[in-house]
C-alpha cells in the first residue's frame, strides 16, 4: 500500500464513521448506545478549535525560535526552542479526555499542548509558559516539551520519547495502592512503539491488572522518518494483544469515533478490567517542529491529510445535531480571541527572577550550596 | 536500646519501622517478595503484604518510572535496583525523570522516593556487577546522593531519605551486607553531616562506603607508625560535609581522600578541588585503577583499594614538603 493510500485507508471512511475494528466490538457502533449530543459534540469541537487556535499562535510566535532545520535562530521570537505541534491531531486528545475528570492522571509527549488543553489546564497559563514567564504553569522552567498542569492531573509533557509512560502506570499503580478510583491515561506517538519502556510498562501494567489507557496518536512520522519504514508487525493493537491487552483502532481525525471508542475502553478500565489500548490513526499538519518545513514529505500525503481536517469533518455531525453554521463558527472565533488574550497577557507578563533558576531543586543540598 | 544487627538487616529493620509509621511507604523491586538478594528486604512482604512490597518484573527502567508515577500522586516508594550497574537500565528514569521533575514543571510535584543502587565490586562477579558510580550521581542536580557504610548508618539514613521527600541515589555497598554492628533504632542521622570514625592530627582521611573500614585498618596501621589519622567518613556524597573536611583540613595540613571507584574524575577529584580552593592543605587521593574490574581474582585485586596502598599513599602524603 502506498504511503497516500495508507492515509485513504482511514480518511475514507470518514462518512460511515465505521473504523477497522480489530477487536471484539465495532468501536463505530456506539458501543453501550451512547452516542454524543448537541452539547457534548459543542463541548468536542469546542476543545479541538481551541487546540488547534493555540497551535497556529504559538507556531507565529515561534518563527526564529530554534536553529533547526537550516534556520538561524533570532532573538525576536515569543516562543523558544523546539516546538513540537498537534496541528491536526486535535480530535485524538478531544475525544479521549471527554471521559476523564480532574482526578485522573495524564502523561504525554513532547507534542503535548492538545492533550494538556483537554484535560483542563488554562490556557493562559500554558502560553504564559510557552513565552517562558514567571506567569505560566512551570513559572517558565519547562515551556512547551514540560507543559504541565498538575492541578488538573496532567503530570507533564515529556521530552523523552515514551517516557511518560511507565510515569503514567505508576499513578495507575499507585491509585490500586491507595485504593482509588481514578484512573490514568497516556499518550504517545507512533515512534514510541519502537522503546523500550513502552514495552515494559504494558507488560507491567497487565501484570498488575491496573487501570491505565495507553493512546497511541499515530501520526505516522518519528520525527522526520516514516515510522512504517522502520516498524515490524502489525503495529499498535497488536503488539499490545501480545501482552494480553485489548486494544481499539480507531479514526483519529474524527472525533466522534475517537470520544465512542474512548467511552467503550475507559469503562472498561474503570470497571475493573485493566489496560486498554487505543490505536488512533491520525496525521500531523505540521513538521516534527513549528521550524520544519517538511520538505521530505511528499506535498501530496498531507494534501489528502487535510482534506480529512478533524475540525471540517466534525462540523457534520454537529449541523446534524441541529446546531447552526453560524453557531459553529462563532466556537472557533470565541477560541482564536481566547488565544489572542493569552498571547497578550503572556506577551506582558513578567520574567522569572533570575534567582528561580536555584530553587524548586531540592530541599538537601539545594542550588545555591556552592562554586 | 541498641541491638546487634548486620548491614543487611538494618535496612529491612528501617524500611519496615518507616513503613509502619507511614502508610504511603511501599516498595517496589525484583525478588524483594523473597527478602532481595542480599537480605535486605526480608520480612518486609509478609509483614506489609503485596500490596505494599511489590515483585516487579525485570524492567528497571518501569520499576524507577513507575516510582515516578506513584510519587506524584502520594506515595513514598523505595525502589530497588538490585545492583548499581542494573540502574544503568534505568538512567532516564533517574536522571530525566525523577532528578529534573520538581524543577522542569515548576515546583507542582516532589519525587520523594529512595532508589537504592548496591555499590561496589562483589567479589568475582566481573566487569557488570562491581562498579562504583556515585559520583555520576552527584553530578545531578536534584538528586541526594547517600554511602552509608555502617549498620547503624543504613538504618538511619534510610529512614532520614525517606523523610527527605528529594529522590536519593541511596548506595549500599555489595559486601557488607554481612557487617555486624549495634543499632539504635532510635538514632537519627543528618543527611549532610559526616562521621568522625577517629580524631587525630597528623593526616586527614576522608573516605566513605566500604572503604571507610580499609581506612580504618590503615589508620591502624599508621598509628603503630605514630601518625595520628582523623578519619572523616562521609557518608553523604551529595550534599557533602565541606565543613568538616575544611575543618579537619585546617587542624592537620594533609588531606587523602580514599574511595573504591575509579580515582579518574570520582567524587574524590571535587573534595580535592574544594581542599585547593578553599584551604591551603596537602592533598592526595587514593582510587581504583581506570580499569574494568576483571573475574579472576589476580585481575579483580587490581581494581581493590586495599588498605596497604591507603597507607603508602598516606606515607608519601606526610613526606611532602
Amino acid at each position: 500500500m502506498s504511503d497516500a493510500a495508507s492515509i485513504a485507508a482511514f480518511t475514507d471512511t470518514a462518512d460511515s464513521m465505521e473504523i477497522i475494528a480489530s477487536g471484539q466490538v465495532q468501536p463505530g457502533r456506539a458501543p453501550g448506545g451512547r452516542e454524543p449530543d448537541a452539547q457534548q459534540l459543542l463541548a468536542l469541537y469546542r476543545t479541538m478549535c481551541r487546540i488547534r487556535a493555540f497551535e497556529d499562535a504559538a507556531e507565529l510566535a515561534s518563527r526564529g525560535g530554534v536553529a533547526a532545520f537550516g534556520q538561524a535562530v533570532g532573538t525576536t521570537a515569543q516562543v523558544r526552542g523546539p516546538l513540537h505541534l498537534s496541528t491536526g491531531q486535535e480530535a485524538v486528545p478531544a475525544g479521549v479526555c471527554a471521559h476523564l475528570t480532574p482526578s485522573d492522571w495524564l502523561t504525554s509527549t513532547h507534542r503535548g499542548h492538545g492533550h494538556t488543553l483537554a484535560k483542563g489546564a488554562r490556557l493562559d497559563g500554558m502560553m504564559h509558559e510557552l513565552f517562558g514567564k514567571a506567569t505560566g504553569f512551570c513559572g517558565g522552567k519547562g515551556g512547551s516539551m514540560h507543559i504541565a498542569d498538575f492541578s488538573v492531573g496532567m503530570l507533564g509533557a515529556n521530552g523523552v520519547v515514551a517516557a511518560g509512560i511507565p510515569i503514567a502506570v505508576g499513578a495507575a499503580h499507585s491509585m490500586a495502592i491507595q485504593g482509588r478510583d481514578a484512573i490514568a491515561v497516556t499518550f504517545f506517538g507512533d515512534g514510541a512503539l519502537n522503546r523500550g519502556p513502552l514495552a515494559e510498562a504494558m507488560n507491567w501494567a497487565a501484570a498488575f491488572k491496573l487501570p491505565v489507557l495507553f493512546v497511541c496518536e499515530d501520526n505516522q512520522w518519528s520525527a522526520t522518518t516514516k515510522t512504517a519504514a522502520m516498524s515490524a508487525g502489525d503495529g499498535a493493537a497488536a503488539r499490545a494483544r501480545g501482552y494480553g491487552v485489548p486494544a481499539l483502532e480507531v479514526d483519529g481525525m474524527d472525533v466522534v469515533a475517537v470520544w465512542r471508542v474512548a467511552a467503550e475502553l475507559i469503562q472498561e478500565i474503570r470497571e475493573g478490567h485493566g489496560p486498554r489500548l487505543l490505536h488512533a490513526k491520525t496525521y500531523r499538519f505540521k513538521g516534527h517542529v513549528s521550524v520544519d518545513p517538511a520538505s521530505y514529505r511528499d506535498p501530496a500525503e498531507l494534501e489528502l491529510a487535510m482534506r480529512g481536517d478533524p475540525l471540517v469533518r466534525a462540523r457534520k455531525p454537529l449541523l446534524a445535531a441541529g446546531v447552526s453554521e453560524a453557531a459553529i463558527d462563532e466556537v472557533m472565533r470565541e477560541a482564536r480571541d481566547e488565544v489572542a488574550a493569552a498571547v497578550a497577557s503572556a506577551d506582558a507578563a513578567p520574567w522569572p527572577e533570575p534567582g528561580a533558576a536555584y530553587e524548586d531543586i531540592q530541599d538537601t543540598g539545594s542550588g545555591r550550596w556552592q562554586n | 536500646m541498641a541491638e546487634l544487627m548486620t548491614y543487611a538487616g538494618a535496612a529491612a529493620a528501617g524500611l519496615a519501622k518507616a513503613m509502619q509509621a507511614d502508610p504511603s511507604v511501599v516498595t517496589l523491586g525484583e525478588d524483594i517478595g523473597r527478602g532481595g538478594i542480599f537480605g535486605q528486604y526480608r520480612g518486609l512482604l509478609e509483614r506489609f503484604g503485596e500490596r505494599r512490597v511489590i515483585d516487579a518484573p525485570i524492567s528497571e527502567a518501569t520499576i524507577v518510572g513507575a516510582a515516578v508515577g506513584m510519587a506524584l500522586t502520594g506515595l513514598k516508594p523505595v525502589v530497588e535496583m538490585r545492583v548499581i550497574d542494573f540502574a544503568l537500565c534505568a538512567m532516564d528514569e533517574i536522571i530525566n525523570q525523577a532528578a529534573k521533575n520538581r524543577f522542569m514543571f515548576g515546583g507542582q510535584g516532589r519525587v520523594p522516593a529512595v532508589i537504592r543502587m548496591p555499590n561496589g565490586i562483589w567479589s568475582s562477579s566481573a566487569a557488570q556487577h562491581s562498579q562504583s558510580l556515585e559520583a555520576w550521581f552527584a553530578h545531578v542536580p536534584g538528586l541526594v546522593v547517600l554511602c552509608p557504610a555502617t549498620p547503624q548508618d543504613n538504618h538511619a539514613m534510610l529512614r532520614a531519605a525517606l523523610d527527605c521527600g528529594d529522590p536519593v541515589a541511596y548506595f549500599e555497598h555489595k559486601e557488607l551486607w554481612a557487617l555486624e554492628g549495634e543499632v539504635d533504632e532510635e538514632a537519627q542521622v543528618p543527611l549532610g553531616k559526616a562521621r568522625r570514625v577517629r580524631e587525630g592530627s597528623d593526616l586527614t582521611l576522608v573516605s566513605w562506603s566500604k572503604a571507610v573500614h580499609w581506612s580504618a585498618e590503615a589508620a591502624d596501621t599508621l598509628a603503630a607508625e605514630g601518625v595520628s589519622v582523623d578519619l572523616i567518613d562521609l557518608r553523604t556524597i551529595w550534599p557533602w560535609d565541606r565543613d568538616a573536611v575544611l575543618e579537619s583540613a585546617a587542624r592537620t595540613g594533609r588531606v587523602l581522600i580514599a574511595h573504591e571507584a575509579i580515582q579518574t574524575a570520582g567524587f574524590g577529584a571535587e573534595i580535592a578541588a574544594t581542599l585547593a580552593e578553599h584551604s591551603g592543605a596537602r592533598v592526595a587521593r587514593c582510587g581504583g585503577a581506570r580499569i574494568p574490574v576483571g573475574y579472576s581474582p589476580g585481575l579483580e585485586a587490581q581494581a581493590r583499594l586495599t588498605p596497604q596502598a591507603i597507607a603508602a599513599r598516606a606515607r608519601e602524603l606526610l613526606r611532602r614538603a
